[in-house]
């Protein structure tokens, strides 16, 4: 096959590259710039988007003697996922801009141009097995490595999508892919993973809102509705979070006070105790599935809510065009605009945006 | 994948090396001798390196004292535009404007672009037509607005990605009118069209050996002894204390016998080339519906370089199309090269006047010495069907949902 090599300019992806390359395909490195201005974005090894990683990248391909382009994908990138990032925050919601990268990308921009150019898929270094149903649909795992697995990101992907796209190190534990960079001789074998949004060059997500977004006010107010502080933005704020409130007076239990609710329109944010946090019931929309249709039964599956968080015993239930999950133990820090991704196993089912939550 | 191109038609970017500039490369980097030591090597080095400065002065019609040899093009462009306009404003504080047009090289736009950012050089865009050509008028209109505050003009001899020669001669006298002194760029011009340094008149030129067929590494500014400028890199004292750093023997022989065979061959080059831009463009624009060719579309040394082909694609990246035809071993440019490797819509293009689509799906196909008939042909035998899979695969943000 002819297939892309997306090459962040890390270990992970060039390693992947490389297994695509010793399995006989023709292999074509691409590094995608997402930064309008490279400068700006993350720099060094932290991220994705410099152009020290540029060139990282082009080292990797130098090395696996594939061919290597830079695909200046800028544009949409900040009118999907950066803009969309702002937007969200901006209404109260607390968006994954990675997999909203991933939909809108890595996997739609990029393999739709790969596509049209002739190559037949896409190959990443993302940690999620592929394997063959029995209706002959492509099905997306969980990684062997659980520390790694990366299958909640892409739970975005449909069956068109996962058909035109290779994960070579899924079967593979980080640390024996690191070992395996050192033995080709890439030089990337010991870069540092990157953690962190890669449009936010230095990490402080509150300050890039606050530069983005302006100053917007707003009180800060316990369950009863009383004020007890104020705030320059509510996008600074998540649901489930307890750091940087910066609350005058402790409550009156002396317990630690979470952030349960945010309201765009007035910008106030609730806080309350732990318990208040407890959901049991979350609505999704926009659901998304891996295979060709959408279940058509309920699912007694799990469910995940965040990247790299724990899986939670859950049926989900399509009703309309809405997924309702129904969680067997309660759950906390669950945030409007997370994606909620539906496993059977470790069979990635699909996903959903997450609308509300309910105790 | 094959590393040896079918055809490679990127010598705008760099040329293969002449065999007889290998020769005297080879030869000269067995000798001893720093040019500037007092023993007998250093004498022999010197005597090369000052017969290769006659050499070079005589070939493009300058005295030997005004060649001062550099690192090369960005290095020799960094010195005449930051080096004359310090002296100019040290002379007098109010010379602080630069005029240049807005289709220069990076290394002049942006030596002008932070002598404005880090100090109090405020630089203006000469117009320029929709052929790629500085508009006369607006400079004299320019110069003749307070004369007295201009450090510089700049303009390139001929643009490296469209080809358009720049009304040199005009400029400069336009320019001398008001005393102001004149740079130029004349990187991609020497071996394509005449070039006269003396006849036209400039103050400062430069010029580079690897875009003639001689080592990346090694260039030159031509600037006249009469002209100040402040030194950028201080040290020995080298060529007029204005550069200093030990002169590079081998690479400025090598330099010398590149501009010798450049200038010597250049008028039965530039009518082969032309011919052979001539087929490529006339075979593109039949087989490929609504090709643009961007630039002058008139011949001539008045009007641009015979060996640049700059082609608008509509509908498609020139980067999708570029990596196709990589792909089958046809090698060209999206415009001029990038460190990042991120292709941006062409500055000459949009200062032209096109929009940032036409921009995007340009290519520049440059011919040199080893072009042949073969080249084209290898061009055009899989242009039409890239085409047709890179218009497929859309321009990037058009297709945005």
């Amino acid at each position: 096959m002819r297939v892309i090599a997306a090459m962040s300019g890390g270990v992970d992806s060039a390693v992947a590259a490389a297994r695509a390359v010793d399995a006989g395909h023709d292999v074509t490195g691409i590094h995608l710039a997402l930064s309008r201005n490279p400068q700006s974005y993350r720099s060094g090894a932290r991220g994705c988007c410099s152009i020290e990683d540029a060139g990282d990248a082009r080292r990797a391909a130098d090395v696996l003697g594939i061919p290597f382009y830079v695909w200046d994908l800028s544009e949409r990138f900040h009118a999907d996922v950066v803009e969309d990032f702002l937007s969200e925050y901006a209404a109260g919601r607390t968006p994954n801009p990675c997999m909203r990268c991933n939909e809108r990308i890595k996997f739609e921009a990029v393999l739709d141009r790969a596509i049209a150019l002739g190559f037949d898929a896409v190959v990443t270094g993302h940690y999620a097995r592929l394997a063959t149903g029995r209706g002959g649909e492509v099905e997306l795992h969980r990684a062997v490595d659980d520390g790694k697995d990366q299958s909640y990101v892409l739970g975005v992907l449909t069956q068109e999508q996962l058909r035109h796209s290779m994960f070579p190190l899924g079967d593979t534990p980080k640390e024996q892919v690191r070992a395996e960079a050192a033995e080709r001789g890439l030089a990337v074998a010991d870069k540092p993973d990157s953690h962190d949004i890669c449009f936010i060059a230095d990490g402080d997500t509150a300050g890039f809102l606050r530069r983005e977004l302006g100053a917007q006010p707003g009180a800060v107010v316990d369950t009863a509705g009383e004020p007890v502080g104020a705030h320059d933005g509510a996008y600074a704020f998540t649901v489930g979070q307890r750091r940087g409130l910066r609350l005058g007076r402790p409550a009156p239990d002396g317990k630690p006070r979470y952030v349960l609710d945010i309201e765009p329109v007035s910008g106030t944010v609730t806080v309350g105790p732990h318990e208040a946090l407890e959901v049991r019931r979350l609505e999704g929309i926009r659901p998304r599935w891996c295979g060709d249709d959408g279940p058509n039964a309920p699912i007694e599956g799990a469910v995940q809510l965040r990247a790299h968080g724990a899986e939670h015993v859950a049926t989900a239930t399509v009703v309309d065009d809405r997924l309702i999950v129904e969680l067997g133990e309660p759950a906390t820090g669950v945030a409007p605009g997370q994606s909620v991704v539906v496993y059977d196993g470790t069979r990635v089912v699909g996903s959903a945006t997450i609308a509300s939550s309910a105790t | 994948m094959s590393t040896r191109p079918v055809a490679y038609l990127d010598h705008a970017a760099t040329t293969p090396m002449l065999a007889e500039v290998v020769d005297v490369l080879t030869e000269q980097l067995r000798q001893p001798g720093n040019p500037s030591s007092l023993h007998g090597s250093g004498r022999a080095a010197r005597r090369v390196v000052e017969e290769s400065r006659e050499s070079i002065a005589q070939d493009l019609h300058a005295r030997p004292s005004d060649v001062v040899f550099t690192s090369g093009g960005t290095e020799s462009d960094n010195l005449g535009v930051r080096g004359i306009f310090e002296a100019r404003r040290a002379a007098d504080p109010r010379r602080t404007r630069i005029l240049a047009p807005a289709i220069e090289h990076h290394a002049v736009l942006d030596t002008a672009q932070w002598l404005a950012a880090h100090g109090d050089a405020k630089v203006e865009a000469v117009a320029v037509d929709a052929a790629g050509r500085l508009d006369i008028d607006d400079l004299r209109r320019r110069l003749e607005t307070d004369p007295d505050d201009i450090a510089l003009v700049t303009c390139m001899w001929a643009n490296n990605e469209v080809g358009a020669v720049q009304p040199i001669a005009e400029i400069v006298a336009a320019a001398h009118a008001h005393d102001v002194p004149v740079h130029s760029d004349a990187v991609q011009a020497i071996g394509h069209v005449p070039v006269d340094f003396d006849a036209v008149g400039l103050d400062a030129m430069t010029i580079t050996a690897h875009k003639i067929g001689g080592p990346v590494g090694v260039g030159a500014l031509l600037v006249r002894r009469e002209v100040e400028v402040a030194p950028q890199l201080h040290g020995g004292g080298q060529e007029r204390q204005i550069r200093s750093g030990t002169l590079a023997t081998a690479a400025i022989a090598a330099f010398a016998t590149a501009v010798r065979l450049a200038v010597r061959r250049q008028p039965e080059q530039a009518t082969r080339l032309e011919a052979l831009r001539a087929d490529l463009v006339r075979r593109a624009t039949d087989a490929i519906a609504g090709v643009i060719v961007n630039g002058d579309p008139e011949p001539g040394a008045d009007h641009r370089l015979p060996n640049i082909a700059h082609l608008g694609f509509p509908g498609c990246e020139g980067d999708s199309l570029l990596m196709l035809l990589d792909a089958q071993g046809v090698e060209c440019s999206t415009g001029s090269a990038c460190t990042a490797g991120v292709p941006q819509p062409s500055h000459v293009l949009l200062a032209m006047g096109r929009d940032e689509v036409i921009a995007r799906g340009s290519l520049r196909f440059s011919l040199g010495h080893t072009s042949t008939q073969a080249d084209v042909d290898a061009v055009i035998d899989v242009l039409p069907a890239a085409y047709e899979r890179a218009r497929a695969a859309g321009v990037t943000g058009a297709e945005r949902t």
